[in-house]
């Protein structure tokens, strides 16, 4: 699909949490998020992508405003969401909905599923009659691949890979335009992991759906995603159509998260890798670059100089003093 | 030489309201001295079950053992006696890893404290003698203690812990994640098992520290000659970790092979749809239809046939035999997929 509009802008997005000494004494701040900056194009899937800790969900609820921001700016239809009061917010979900990991487990175990899917429109379309969101209802769980004699049923009586599938319908009843999905394939078997991403794919397809993907799988991500955007330690240090990302990364972190990937068949990673240690404690980052701690790469200037995110190739941006010279060194 | 751990035709029913789930329909299993075996298989296929029916700890009731041996170096584990089971076997000659390191470290004790308990009672030099009181009241017998700590500290070397002494006094929560996933297969290799069942060790970990686990891992198994049965539902970590793969599927194992011949020549059904399902960097993904069948009242014969395109009339009425296309390579399917890399 080709990259339309810019439907969310984010700008120096910012979400600093305090912390606290034994005392209750304010000691600090973790930067979970630092200063993100992305765009995202109406009808691509953009993947976020880093190991825990990077950030990634606190940017996805942060996005939707179950975390106020601390800083930076995010337009989505023209207005700034940072600061935006909670009712006004409310209003904005219907449009921005974000998919837990398991969407099934938002389901009410003592309601039926037809319930359960209607909730969503008595919430935010007081207008519609029921005999509207009724057929609205069935258009939903139709759209998901499940038969509507399903309605009648509770969430017990309906498999997990099933209780999935409603609660993604459950999303689809208010045509939001853009989704903010968080690990939506962790945990879940292989075979069950395939029908969810071509449902994914399929509803994108018919429902004119952005997604913002976030997940730590990167097969998944290289699969799916148009554009990537890698996260460590709360800061993007390189984003760009997916391809280029997989076929030569440009920053080193990047490089040794790709070469961490299983390849079933094909190469042994535990032959040839080599990223030494563990990411820095968050409330205590190193000067400069934060990656350079683990880098092979790292010299004087990544201590004195955080490197700044900047465009390598047209559209693909890297943040390393050395992104053009990877090779070479 | 006979396999240093050979399960024979093991069935395990699971009592349930609705009546008894069979949850392994006569599973055979052979693991050879040294060699580290992949038990692949979607949640639900009986992994854990038969990785618990080993270690001996299946929770009866509910669980039922109705047939099978399991014989370690000669020994039928499902006759020894539980005495026996826990002073000898479990947690010395068979060890376990478990998936949460932090579910099986205890947070109020230190780090040292429970390594030495576990030594206590499992050092290879001996055990505390079973004394009146509980647990960790026993005292530790004086005479082994410091070749026990050496020992200990050896073994956070190896699984390289930085600063042992230092790491012995911390608590778990004071360690990463992968550092504690460092601890619990240090304990697992404090008393020189023959067998380590590892149950998912990298499932909780991030890509590359399940790299560096599973390089880890692989390193210190093969040095010492411990055998391995990781169970594990991600193709790609076994293919990292394993000599050769055993595919279960709704209880019954359906192919065994060797780790290469496995990916270039899958040839049950099963097998070959598991391995489509992968997502590839093409943006293709293929889906197995259907779903998989409850265990109460599961499909007659291969429990696959009802998912399975190949299948015929008598996939439903027998169970197929045990077909070796090759050496080393076990099948149990009338109508096997041409032996093809696939796609």
């Amino acid at each position: 699909m080709t990259a339309g509009e810019t439907v969310l802008a984010v700008r120096d997005l910012a979400k600093h949490f305090p912390l606290h000494d034994a005392l209750g004494r304010r000691k600090g701040e973790l930067r979970a998020l630092d200063g993100v900056s992305f765009d995202v194009r109406e009808g691509e899937i953009l993947g976020i992508v880093g190991e825990s800790g990077c950030g990634k969900s606190t940017l996805g609820k942060t996005l939707m405003g179950l975390h106020p921001a601390t800083g930076g700016r995010v337009d989505f239809e023209g207005r700034d969401l940072v600061g935006l009061s909670k009712g006004a917010y409310r209003r904005i979900r219907s449009r921005l909905q974000y998919v837990y990991q398991d969407p099934g487990a938002s389901l009410d175990p003592r309601w039926k599923i037809a319930s359960s899917l209607a909730e969503p429109l008595v919430v935010h379309r007081p207008d519609m009659s029921k005999a509207q969101r009724a057929e609205a209802v069935r258009a939903a769980i139709r759209s998901v691949g499940l038969p509507e004699g399903h309605l009648g049923l509770f969430p017990h009586e309906l498999s997990g890979g099933q209780q999935r599938r409603v609660g993604l319908a459950r999303i689809l009843t208010l045509h939001p335009k853009v989704l903010i999905l968080d690990e939506p394939t962790s945990g879940l078997d292989v075979s069950v992991q395939a029908t969810i991403l071509k449902l994914l794919q399929g509803l994108r397809a018919e429902y004119g759906l952005t997604y913002l993907f976030i997940s730590h799988d990167l097969a998944v991500v290289r699969m799916l995603c148009d554009r990537v955007a890698v996260m460590y330690l709360g800061k993007i240090v390189e984003i760009g159509p997916t391809e280029r990302i997989f076929a030569d990364p440009r920053h080193p972190y990047t490089r040794s998260l790709l070469a961490a990937i299983p390849e079933p068949g094909g190469r042994r990673i535990t032959e040839d890798f080599a990223l030494k240690g563990e990411p820095p404690n968050p409330a205590s980052l190193p000067s400069g670059c934060r990656f350079r701690t683990r880098c092979d790469w790292a010299a004087d200037r990544c201590a004195a100089e955080e490197p700044l995110l900047r465009d390598i190739d047209g559209g693909r941006f890297s943040a390393c003093h050395f992104a053009e010279t990877l090779d070479e060194r | 030489m006979p396999p240093l751990l050979s399960v024979a035709g093991l069935r395990v029913g699971f009592d349930t309201d609705a009546g008894r789930a069979q949850v392994l329909d006569g599973v055979n299993l052979e693991i050879g001295r040294g060699e580290v075996v992949g038990l692949v298989g979607e949640s639900g296929c009986g992994k854990t079950t038969l990785a618990r029916s080993i270690l001996g700890i299946l929770p009866r009731p509910p669980a039922v053992i109705e047939s099978g041996r399991i014989d370690l170096d000669g020994t039928d584990l499902l006759t020894l006696p539980a005495r026996a089971m826990n002073d000898a076997i479990r947690g010395r000659r068979i060890t376990y890893i478990p998936q949460d390191p932090l579910g099986s470290l205890n947070p109020v004790f230190r780090v040292g404290t429970q390594i030495m308990e576990l030594m206590k009672w499992k050092s290879p030099d001996g055990k505390a003698r079973r004394g009146r009181w509980p647990g960790l009241f026993t005292p530790y017998p004086h005479k082994r203690r410091r070749a026990d700590r050496a020992r200990v500290l050896e073994a956070l070397r190896a699984v390289q812990i930085p600063d042992p002494e230092a790491a012995l006094r911390k608590y778990p929560h004071q360690f990463s994640g992968g550092q504690r996933q460092r601890l619990v297969i240090a304990m697992a290799l404090l008393t020189e098992p023959r067998l380590i069942i590892a149950d998912e060790p990298t499932t909780a970990l991030d890509v590359t520290i399940q790299a560096q686990i599973l390089a880890l891992l692989r390193r210190l198994v093969k040095e010492r000659g411990i055998s391995v049965l990781f169970t594990t539902h991600d193709l790609g970590t076994a293919y990292e970790l394993c000599d050769r793969i055993v595919v279960m599927y709704a209880g019954q194992e359906v192919e065994s092979a060797p780790i290469d011949r496995f990916f270039a020549h899958p040839a049950h059904p099963y097998t070959r749809r598991l391995l489509e399902s992968l997502p590839r960097p093409d943006g293709s993904v293929r889906e197995i239809p259907g779903e998989i069948p409850g265990l109460v009242h599961p499909p007659g014969g291969c429990r696959f046939h009802p998912r399975c395109p190949n299948a015929g009339s008598e996939c439903g009425e027998h169970r197929p035999p045990v077909d070796m296309p090759e050496a080393g390579h076990a099948l149990r399917c009338y109508h096997p997929d041409p032996m093809e890399p696939p796609r």
